[in-house]
């Protein structure tokens, strides 16, 4: 019993991560090819490091962009899913641990949680 | 497969041969640690060879130390960074080559694993063989530099992960790997918040690179069915040896 739902459990961030991997791999993908196709000219220097564009820091500022349906919007937002996707898998934890009624791991999933979110909440 | 993550070549291939800097490099390189480990994960864990009760507890060493090196890449100037890079990756190529035992250790289990329920069974052949962590206190310690080198070089440090997990808690060589694997997303999106505020990962730059990667991972595991572990291995420890040492040269000279 406690074996089958722990397996259980397995499957379920199993899926979750196939998922987000997919997903964000499409969304950077269909932005890869629009940045393609609208961007011309002389190739941009790496060489020396200058932030990237304000807009595309924040979650916040990321979302607007990918709606607006600038490219380098939506490939952000591509990596933004897959970013997202082992933190969901996180979280499947803390509630697959709490239906295990295992206390000790619902909270050692819960703890990984909060440094996860602490580190984008903290970084802005 | 080769128990090296992408992440040790990304970062040297983009700044030694496209001359991109370290910063950029760093923030591309750990956006394609999290898609290729997230796919690897997705298969190891459904087949019941990952532990995610030692990989959840190990994560919080490993995110706390991913914060501590993503806060550092700030402070540490390029060439530092290139010349941690160049030994990390000595080691890992060191580390690739030592055997990794695969039974299980004498003596009596550790009681903090016993109390923290850090065992679990995987499969062999017909049955399952079953398992407890050994040293517990040092494996988190070392989980905790793990995390603060991925943070700081945007790899996912698996060969510093299985130390802990193979050298310290002692556990069979498949559950290790796989579990290493299984941790290094999460420790990569923990430093992936403070990278994207400080702007280090950069859309037109890292799309082609994630793309690659997880075509390349896609390829590359195929391939591994059909080509001796062994030979691949050992091509790769070479190929990594020379980065390191380049690292190591350019971050000296000053060059990064």
């Amino acid at each position: 019993m406690a074996e089958e739902a722990e397996h259980g459990l397995e499957q379920a961030m199993g899926r979750i991560l196939q998922i987000g991997v997919t997903a964000s791999a499409l969304v950077v993908s269909i932005g890869g090819i629009l940045y393609l196709a609208q961007t011309r000219g002389a190739r941009p220097s790496y060489q020396h490091f200058q932030s990237a564009t304000a807009q595309l820091t924040t979650v916040h500022g990321i979302v607007a962009q990918a709606l607006s349906l600038n490219p380098a919007g939506i490939v952000e937002f591509g990596i933004l899913l897959l970013i997202a996707t082992p933190i969901c898998r996180v979280l499947f934890g803390v509630v697959g641990f709490a239906m295990l009624r295992d206390r000790l791991y619902t909270a050692i999933s819960a703890i990984v949680l909060v440094i996860l979110l602490f580190s984008f909440i903290t970084s802005r | 497969m080769t128990g090296l993550g992408g992440g040790v070549v990304i970062v040297p291939a983009l700044c030694l041969l496209f001359n991109v800097d370290v910063h950029y490099a760093l923030g591309a390189s750990l956006v394609s640690v999290i898609a290729t480990s997230s796919g690897a994960a997705a298969a190891f864990v459904r087949e019941g060879y990952s532990n995610i009760r030692i990989g959840m507890f190990l994560e919080v060493a490993t995110t706390l130390g991913a914060l501590l090196g993503a806060y550092l890449t700030a402070k540490v100037a390029g060439n530092w960074i290139g010349i941690i890079f160049g030994v990390v990756l000595l080691y890992s190529a060191w580390s690739s080559l030592h055997k990794m035992h695969d039974a299980p250790p004498a003596g009596p289990p550790d009681p903090l694993a016993l109390r923290l329920n850090l065992k679990g069974s995987y499969p062999v052949g017909e049955g399952r063989q079953s398992y407890v962590a050994a040293h517990v206190p040092q494996a988190f310690a070392i989980m905790f530099g793990a995390g603060t080198l991925s943070g700081l070089l945007g790899i996912g440090s698996g060969a510093v992960k299985v130390l802990a997990m193979d050298g310290a808690m002692k556990l069979p060589f498949k559950v290790s790997t796989t579990t290493s694997n299984f941790m290094i997303g999460v420790t990569a999106a923990a430093s992936a918040g403070i990278y994207l505020a400080r702007g280090y990962i950069l859309p037109s730059l890292t799309w082609p690179v994630v793309l690659g990667v997880l075509a390349g991972s896609l390829l590359g595991a195929r391939a591994l069915t059909r080509t001796r572990v062994k030979t691949i291995r050992l091509a790769f420890v070479v190929v990594i040896v020379a980065l390191g040492i380049e690292m190591i040269y350019n971050g000296v000279t000053g060059r990064l």
